[in-house]
């Protein structure tokens, strides 16, 4: 009976390792951020350089933060969703511009809309790095106390707003 | 002919050459060397299988610049590391630390190695012990 044992007990270790490999998702990396406060940042503003923008300013209220460019695809995919969201108006949307030209991403917001209540500039990728950020488009929920709350990698939609995002707010909006 | 000789001896001899950097090396070789080292020891997060020393996506190369300042700023290897795990998690190391949830990883190698040894002994030792009953080969050895 042993004989017989063994084997069918390695074998049913190596099925449950394949089967949770099946629906890991390996693409997505965790932010390490998550329950920490965001990196501050200050940066020129995409449509005025003369100007900065900080994070700062919006110490105290909950927002999004959306990383950008016109050099990715499926940011254009996402677009419509953060109109939408920008329209229900539940949180400010930020935008991070990241290693793009100001010019085209000046078009971009032109043709498309802007959703954003500001986009920082960064032509550098500093803040990116600072951020983890690795791939666009990424959106960050940021609390009111300033701790990162979720971070979305790929593209955003009104569903994952609705389901992932929206319940983190409400949550950590009670005392 | 000779210059094809010495053409050919320059490109065999370019082999330390850093080529998708575009910013200068540094002067002292053991900074350069280190900053080598320590670029292959990064993972591009945005190409996966490359280090940042392979790749030439954007992402990379901001990671170098970053990686660069650190070390003029006189950052120990301990803390260079720390800043990009701290942004990026431990994904960024090509060679994940050694902690609680990784000793399964880092003692795989052994164990597969040991369970196989184990099986394989047991197999040959019962194996052994039967009564040989292969058929006597017809023609062969001395009946």
């Amino acid at each position: 009976m042993l004989k017989y044992l063994v084997p069918i007990g390695l074998f049913a270790v190596l099925v449950g390792f394949l089967y949770v490999g099946l629906y890991r998702d390996k693409q997505t990396l965790p932010s390490p951020y998550i329950g920490k406060s965001a990196p501050v940042f200050e940066l020129p503003r995409l449509d005025d350089p003369s100007r900065t923008f900080s994070n700062r300013e919006l110490a105290g209220k909950p927002y999004l933060l959306n990383v950008w460019a016109t050099w990715c695809g499926p940011c254009r995919l996402e677009h419509g969703a953060l109109l939408e969201i920008a329209r229900r108006g539940e949180v400010p949307v930020i935008g991070l511009n990241w290693n793009d030209d100001r010019e085209q991403a000046l078009r971009w917001l032109q043709q498309l809309g802007d959703p954003y209540v500001v986009s920082a500039f960064d032509g550098e990728g500093r803040v990116a790095v600072d951020w983890g950020v690795y791939g666009a488009p990424e959106t960050f929920l940021v609390g009111a106390d300033g701790t990162v709350l979720k971070k979305h990698v790929s593209v955003m939609t009104v569903d994952i707003w609705e389901q992932e995002f929206l319940p983190l707010l409400q949550k950590a909006a009670k005392p | 002919m000779k210059s094809i000789v010495a053409a050919t001896l320059l490109v065999v001899f370019c082999f330390s050459a850093f080529a998708i950097d575009r910013a200068p090396a540094f002067e002292d070789p053991v900074q350069q060397e280190r900053y080598e080292r320590l670029a292959r020891e990064l993972r591009c997060l945005k190409c996966r299988t490359e280090s940042i020393a392979d790749s030439n996506v954007q992402l990379a190369s901001d990671l170098r610049r970053q990686l660069r300042e650190l070390m003029a700023a006189g950052k120990t290897d301990e803390e260079i590391l720390n800043y990009m795990t701290d942004r990026y998690g431990d994904y960024v190391l090509y060679r994940p630390p050694v902690a609680p949830r990784t000793w399964l990883l880092w003692a795989a190698p052994v164990l597969l190695v040991l369970g196989g040894g184990i099986a394989a002994a047991v197999v040959i030792s019962r194996k052994s012990k039967l009564p040989d009953t292969d058929p006597a080969d017809p023609g062969l050895g001395p009946s």
